[in-house]
């Protein structure tokens, strides 16, 4: 029997982008979009980027057009939160009330991490949602005496990027030895704690956050595992996220850092999931992975969407290339594929020293990543070549 | 149909390129050029991925 509705839950990039592929193939059945954020639904990466540095307005954010909406006609249902699930009944329960679903996609994302005993303080921020950004840029815009950025991963290096534009004083603390150490490798690591130190800023590397000290309620001082006392008035956590799946604890769906999904994106009969809460085996890298990019949110949406439409016989697997950048200072870094700790690494073109260059991974003998630094051209090119399933020499070798 | 790129967006990070090499194409400058400003009618479905991809939302599609 074909499909008479589909709920989406979780009204963000990998939701609308799948509510358009639907509407795309032809699904003319009812098409029910529900989100927690009242917000109509927006794009992220410019709100740790312009959006925080004010040189844009928050309605230059929107992930679709009001008219392009009305053309889905969908019933949409934002500040609406999903709170439970059960597969055998097909019950989805929402602040709303309780329904009854024919097929249901997950993208409920992502929230960030904090840090511990800090929640309640205020001047303790997380940077995820528009409402985050606003009030962070208006405590920028205060001028603090000094921004404590904990967690040297991309949210907070673009957070203290953006400080830095503003002539702000930022302390930066990282845990491991070199920031992004675990995503690009040691080596690679060092050359972005160098840009952030040549842009002045402080940053401290192998060193935890033991407490975040306050008075009369707001921060005063993050003490660090080493002792040292860092004064401050401003503090954003960049920490990572954990995925939101709490909803769905009970309902039949099997969870475990994530909504763990197969090959196909199919995590129940009738049930896919997308984008940073979605977990599954991309059988390109033997590994079963989490992503949370930007352009994972957009290809898988449009994938567990059409998955929906599909037949078990006809569905295919979900195995891209995983791709995303990041924006620091008058850097563009991007990264496409899979790198691991002990890969080998080789430049290819610039300097590391210029922080301008691409430099490529390669795992028993393949090409399995490609970093750039201002240097996107090149790094799609190689992409291109991480798809085709290229040798690691001849992907050194080749003319780019 | 006519494509148009707002300059000031676009970052040169080549994902129209990699959809659409014959219409696209981020040169060792790190400028994009649009090749060919007036694909064909059949080829819009190709453009329009090339519009939801754009990570800039640099690219727009004219009648
Ligand atoms: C500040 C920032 C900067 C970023 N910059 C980059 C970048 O430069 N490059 C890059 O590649 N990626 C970047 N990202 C990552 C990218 O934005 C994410 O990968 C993308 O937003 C994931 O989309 P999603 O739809 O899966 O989830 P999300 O965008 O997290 O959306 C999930 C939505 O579901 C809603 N929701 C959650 N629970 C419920 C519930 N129970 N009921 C109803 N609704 C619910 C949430 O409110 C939210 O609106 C950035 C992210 C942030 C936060
Ligand atoms: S995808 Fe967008 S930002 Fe990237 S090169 Fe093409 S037009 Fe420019």
């Amino acid at each position: 029997m074909p499909r008479q509705s589909i709920h989406v839950v979780g009204a963000s990039l990998a939701g609308i982008r799948a509510v358009e592929a639907l509407r795309r193939r032809g699904f003319d059945g009812r098409i029910v979009l529900i989100g927690a954020e009242s917000h109509l639904p927006y794009d992220r990466p410019p709100l740790s980027k312009q959006v925080l540095a004010g040189s844009w307005d928050t309605d230059r954010i929107h992930l679709t057009k009001p008219q392009t909406l009305d053309e889905l006609a969908i019933d949409l249902r934002l500040g609406v939160r999903a709170t439970g699930f059960d597969l055998e009944s097909r019950t989805l329960s929402t602040s709303d009330g309780d329904e009854v679903v024919d097929g249901l996609l997950v993208t409920t994302g992502a929230r960030c991490r904090t840090l511990p005993g800090a929640e309640t303080i205020g001047g303790v921020h997380v940077l995820r949602d528009l409402d985050q950004a606003l009030t962070l840029r208006a405590e920028l815009e205060a001028g603090p005496r000094r921004v404590v950025v904990v967690g040297a991963g991309f949210i907070g290096a673009e957070v203290a990027a953006t400080c830095r534009a503003r002539e702000l004083d930022v302390t930066m603390v990282e845990a491991l030895p070199t920031p992004l150490g675990r995503v690009l490798g040691e080596r690679m690591g060092e050359v972005c704690a160098e840009v952030h130190r040549r842009h002045g800023v402080d940053l401290r590397t192998n060193v935890g956050v033991d407490r975040v000290e306050a008075e009369r309620g707001r921060v005063t001082s993050v003490v660090l595992t080493d002792g040292t006392e860092i004064d401050t008035d401003l503090v954003v956590v960049g920490i990572g996220v954990v995925p939101n799946t709490e909803w769905l604890e009970g309902s039949g769906l099997t969870i475990d850092n994530g909504v763990v999904c197969d090959a196909t994106m199919l995590a129940g009969p009738g049930v896919t999931a997308a984008g940073d809460v979605a977990r599954w085996p991309n059988h390109r890298f033997d590994e079963v992975m989490r992503v949370e990019h930007w352009d994972n949110a957009i290809e898988q949406g449009v994938h567990a969407a059409e998955r929906l439409l599909t037949s078990d016989a006809e569905a295919q697997p979900f195995a891209p290339v995983p791709w995303f950048w990041s924006d620091q200072y008058d850097r563009k870094i991007q990264l496409a594929g899979r790198v691991r700790p002990g890969d080998e690494v080789e430049v290819v073109t610039g300097t590391l020293e210029d922080h301008r260059f691409a430099a490529l991974y390669g795992r028993e003998g393949k090409l399995v990543g490609v970093l750039g630094f201002n240097r996107p051209r090149h790094v799609m090119q190689y992409k291109t070549m991480i798809e085709n399933g290229t040798s690691f020499a001849d992907a050194i070798a080749a003319e780019v | 149909m006519k494509i148009v790129v707002d300059f000031d967006l676009c970052e040169s990070n080549a994902i129209c390129m990699q959809i659409a090499p014959d219409v696209f194409e981020v040169r060792d400058d790190d400028f994009l050029y649009v090749l060919n400003e007036h694909p064909d009618e059949g080829d819009r479905a190709r453009m329009e991925e090339c519009v939801q991809r754009c990570p800039k939302q640099a690219i727009s599609l004219e009648d």
